[in-house]
């Protein structure tokens, strides 16, 4: 049929298959308007009335007949054949339950682990923020140094970058913030986000109940105490009460008037976390530590995002907002000099978890492409056996008249009847997955990670294509096979000839290699991830992780700088007098925490910069006696003491690197370094240790007083020789005894933060494992099922074998060095892709070659076991061979 | 009613193209006029008309409409579609082809 006819039949096509029944009823209204102008015609030329008829539907011939051959010429067969395929197809699987639960089964488990990753994807990367309007449009704003990120943004520069930026719809501010939610004279602590007051417009969300902020209401210093309260928190807190809005709640003891309920299935604008509540940003003073910042162009304190106008592409918008950020430069020199800003595509957002599931998951999408591929090479195999078995069928309809094609449409649907039961069981499997990733990651009291997966329209419709390309696959390998089939062969009685075998036997074994290859890869994958997470968890981070407990009290807002002070003196008193602590000390920020360390830019006596060079070092601020609660070595000098407070000269301690950068390894004590502008003394070194994460490398970095350099609400580390929980309740007594109204976060120890810090390796070891060990569950029942057929079709060999006086355990040998053979050939294949792959796993491993020779001897060792498990049975058949009977057969 | 040799039956669509060519009809005109032409010696069955119809519709060879007759009846109209004057063109020139050959053979004298 060419173009020209099948415009216009397309069109009738499409009619005879949408509107079956107005077709039908045209049909009809046609074949009875000829009838009765026969009859009218045959009453004219005498008849009676009952002979016109009878003589004209005679003419006409059977109606019923008239009205199929009707049908058959309208076509619109391709949806018919398709419905007899179908049929047929459900028929034929029926009858094999047993390859076809086990056909489904293989599919469910590839397809659902790929719908699976697809759903994370799509709800932690791509979409990550349900009810939001225009996430593809939407980007993360962070401040950097030399293209680097290392902060957020000040107040003043977001205001200047919201009026200047021209390529942005609108840009908002949404910055995670921990409170203490005080009930009653209860308190507990929770999640929320200071935010813009364009914040619900710019993101399309509407309160459910009352109204979002004002313009205006994030302006001024404590000026605004409204609140946004989350779904959640209005049902749970406030039992779904309708006329909450107007009454108050105190937030960090500040009462603030709830002035509208976000709506369900709204969880904020962060990654990782469902946010509680929002306030707007002129309440910054009583959520942040580091007092007003609102007019402080060098507090840069802020997370951000921005909506690109339609079409505009990220690098046209970058390049505008670099240019913006230079002219910050020249303007503002003393907070603004060597800074700029990036903005990042939300799967990219550099600080939320985003950034931390995100190499994990890009992980994860190959290693369920190859359990996808291994779940279809088994079920090919499957499929070939049955091949086998049915090629009698096959030659019938072949015989009979059907052409190639039609027999090629039928296994087609027979591919697509399976991939869509899978397909079906895999998005179910997903949808019980979804939350499946908090489940891996370890839970913070209050602070419940968030991380859903979703299956939306996107999501389906790769499901959809998956669905598709297995169909394909699945039904395609059969049908290589009836390529071959010849048509007398078959129809003799009993062909004992195998037709085709010998390519069959290249296939199948073909399909087995690959299987063992790739599932050779996963576990080398997997045997590289446990290997660095054991390592990341056993290296010593350079400061003692058992014996450390860290807490943090969440200080309310009537704390002003000298109360905060006040009170930090006597809960150190108070811990110093407690059986089992030896020591405790504040800090601004613990080791390999969420929360990063402030940089400032510094100047050394007798160090001479490059031209282009801008000193900048990340400190901590430390209480007395920090260095030694938490056990890093003080290499000379000494520690902070109590004495070193606002009213003494500034000092510091710098580590080991910084030394021997600066100094260029000479002794610094005694020496000035300059910080923020201010000239400080060095008094101590201290050992070099881990800071941001397990894979950093050392850097310099140093330490100020706390009291020189004040926050208020710092961590606070126990050296303790009692569990973490013991040591809470004894924090938390002295405390209260302190102040009711405050509330603590939880306590562990900093061996657990480094296990959290590990946690993107946790995830992906336990996942990429699981599927590691599915897909070497899937391979050996591929092995099991080419040892056991080619054991059964050799018979007549192994008999003869045997016979001419091989003993069993020769043939057992024979059987399961074939099946090693085939596995040696997958090994060396999966091996040499291994070597090019690993590389992908980049920063999720530790202190691990992406070659080490361990891990693939392990992998080696385990794939052998495997082969030689699968083989046994088979083996032992083989060896049970009886040669007189097979010989006479 | 003998039944047609199968020559005639596969000219079928022939006549109907040829028919169309000269007016639109609905389908009783189509089977009163082949009867008229053949003067019933094709003897094409109304049964064996309709899916004809059908079939050409489906070619693109002709085209229906409902249309209101006369009597103010509703009729279906087959009318020929420019797809199907070339192929009537394209089965006359092959028809006077064949049957000048086969009249050729018919009209050999016996030697």
């Amino acid at each position: 049929m060419d173009i020209e006819q099948w415009l216009y039949s397309f069109p009738l096509r499409l009619r005879s298959i949408f509107h079956p029944n107005q077709v039908d009823q045209e049909m009809k209204e046609e074949l009875r308007e000829h009838l009765e102008q026969q009859i009218n015609e045959n009453i004219a030329t005498g008849m009676s009335a009952e002979e016109a008829r009878r003589s004209a539907m005679r003419a006409m011939g059977g109606i019923a007949q008239i009205e199929q051959q009707c049908r058959d010429a309208r076509g619109g067969s391709v949806l018919q054949d398709f419905v007899q395929d179908l049929r047929y197809g459900f028929r034929q699987l029926r009858r094999s339950p047993g390859f076809s639960a086990l056909a489904v089964l293989c599919l469910t488990l590839g397809i659902g682990a790929n719908a699976a990753v697809f759903s994370w994807l799509e709800g932690i990367l791509f979409r990550p923020y349900p009810a939001v309007v225009h996430q593809e449009r939407l980007f993360a704003v962070a401040g950097t140094v030399q293209g680097k990120r290392i902060d957020g943004l000040s107040w003043p520069d977001f205001l200047d970058l919201r009026r200047s930026c021209t390529l942005c719809e609108d840009s908002f501010v949404s910055k995670i913030t921990g409170s203490t939610l005080n009930i009653g004279d209860h308190a507990e602590v929770t999640i929320g986000s200071i935010v813009s007051a364009n914040y619900f417009d710019a993101i399309g969300v509407h309160p459910m109940l009352g109204r979002g902020f004002e313009p205006g209401e994030d302006a001024g210093n404590n000026s605004h105490p409204v609140v946004v309260i989350s779904y959640q928190m209005w049902r749970n807190r406030f039992k779904g009460d309708r006329e909450v809005i107007g009454k108050t709640q105190r937030l960090n003891n500040v009462a603030h008037t709830i002035i509208g309920v976000a709506p369900d299935g709204f969880y904020g604008t962060f990654v990782g976390r469902a946010i509680q509540f929002w306030v707007p940003a002129s309440m910054e003073e009583t959520f942040e530590s580091g007092g007003y910042k609102l007019e402080d162009r060098g507090a840069r304190w802020i997370e951000s995002y921005v909506h690109l106008k339609p079409g505009v592409r990220r690098a046209q918008a970058q390049q505008q907002i670099s240019v913006i950020a230079a002219r910050w430069q020249k303007d503002y020199p003393a907070t603004n000099r060597g800074r700029s800003i990036g903005i990042w595509p939300l799967w990219q957002t550099p600080f939320n978890h985003a950034r931390t599931m995100g190499p994990t998951l890009e992980v994860m999408v190959v290693v369920v492409a190859f359990v996808l591929l291994i779940a279809c090479a088994n079920v090919g195999n499957l499929q070939l056996v049955r091949s086998f078995v049915r090629r009698h069928e096959m030659s019938v309809r072949l015989a009979i008249g059907a052409s190639r094609g039609r027999l090629l449409k039928q296994l087609l649907t027979e591919g697509l009847i399976l991939s869509a039961l899978g397909t079906a069981g895999g998005f179910l499997m997903a949808y019980w997955c979804r939350h499946l990733l908090v489940m891996l990651l370890p839970v913070r009291e209050g602070r419940t990670m968030y991380l859903p997966g979703v299956i939306d329209g996107r999501v389906m419709a790769m499901g959809a294509g998956v669905c598709l390309l297995v169909a394909l696959i699945t039904g395609l390998v059969p049908a290589l096979q009836t390529q071959h089939l010849d048509l007398a062969g078959p129809l003799k009685a009993d062909s004992s000839s195998v037709v085709g075998s010998r390519r069959r036997a290249w296939l199948r074994s073909g399909l087995v290699v690959l299987q063992v290859s790739l599932s050779f890869i996963l576990l080398v994958g997997a045997a590289l991830l446990l290997e660095s997470l054991q390592r990341m968890r056993t290296t010593s981070p350079g400061f003692s992780t058992t014996s450390v407990a860290v807490t943090s009290v969440s200080l309310v807002a009537s704390y002003d700088v000298p109360r905060a002070k006040a009170f930090q003196n006597e809960l150190i008193d108070r811990m110093n007098r407690l059986p089992g602590i030896e020591s405790a000390a504040f800090a601004a920020v613990t080791p390999l925490g969420y929360a990063g360390y402030p940089s400032s830019p510094i100047a050394v006596d007798g160090y001479q910069p490059s031209p282009d060079e801008q000193p900048e070092v990340e400190y901590n601020q430390v209480g007395p006696g920090y260095l030694a609660t938490l056990g890093i070595p003080l290499l000379s000098g000494r520690e902070f003491a109590r004495s070193d407070d606002e009213n003494a000269p500034l000092v510091a301690i710098v580590n080991r690197t910084m030394m021997m950068r600066y100094w260029g390894g000479g002794d610094p004590i005694g020496h000035r370094l300059q910080v923020k502008g201010r000239w400080a003394r060095v008094v101590g070194v201290a050992a070099d240790s881990k800071y941001e994460s397990m894979g950093e490398t050392p850097k310099p970095f140093f330490y100020v007083p706390l009291r020189q350099d004040f926050v208020r609400e710092p961590d606070l580390n126990v050296r303790t020789t009692q569990s973490p929980q013991s040591t809470l309740t004894a924090v938390r007594r002295e405390v209260h005894a302190l102040d009711q109204d405050l509330a603590l976060y939880e306590m562990i120890t900093l061996q657990e933060q480094v296990n959290r810090a590990a946690s993107p390796q946790l995830v992906a070891v336990t996942l990429v494992s699981t599927l590691g060990g599915l897909a070497l569950l899937l391979a050996a029942v591929g092995l099991y099922g080419v040892m056991s057929y080619s054991v059964a079709q050799s018979t007549r060999e192994l008999g003869l074998r045997m016979a001419l006086g091989a003993d069993a355990a020769n043939l057992l040998r024979l059987v399961i060095s074939r099946g090693l053979r085939l596995t040696t050939g997958g090994v060396l294949f999966g091996a040499v892709a291994a070597l090019a792959l690993t590389r992908l796993l980049g920063q999720l491993l530790y202190n691990v070659s992406p070659h080490d020779p361990l891990v693939f001897g392990v992998a080696l060792v385990m794939m052998t076991i495997t082969t030689i498990s699968a083989c046994l049975l088979p083996a032992w058949r083989a060896s049970r061979t009886d040669p007189a009977r097979v010989l006479r057969g | 009613m003998s039944k047609p040799a199968d020559l005639v039956q596969g000219t079928l669509d022939m006549l109907i193209l040829k028919i169309l060519a000269l007016q639109p009809l609905n389908g009783w005109a189509i089977s009163q006029r082949l009867r008229q032409i053949s003067s019933d010696v094709l003897g094409v069955s109304d049964g064996s008309l309709y899916p004809a119809l059908h079939k050409l519709e489906h070619r693109g060879w002709i085209r229906a409409e409902w249309k209101s007759s006369e009597n103010n009846r509703r009729a279906k109209l087959y009318s020929l579609t420019p797809l199907g004057r070339k192929q009537l063109e394209k089965e006359t020139a092959n028809w006077n082809r064949v049957s000048a050959a086969i009249s050729g053979i018919v009209q050999l004298k016996e030697a």
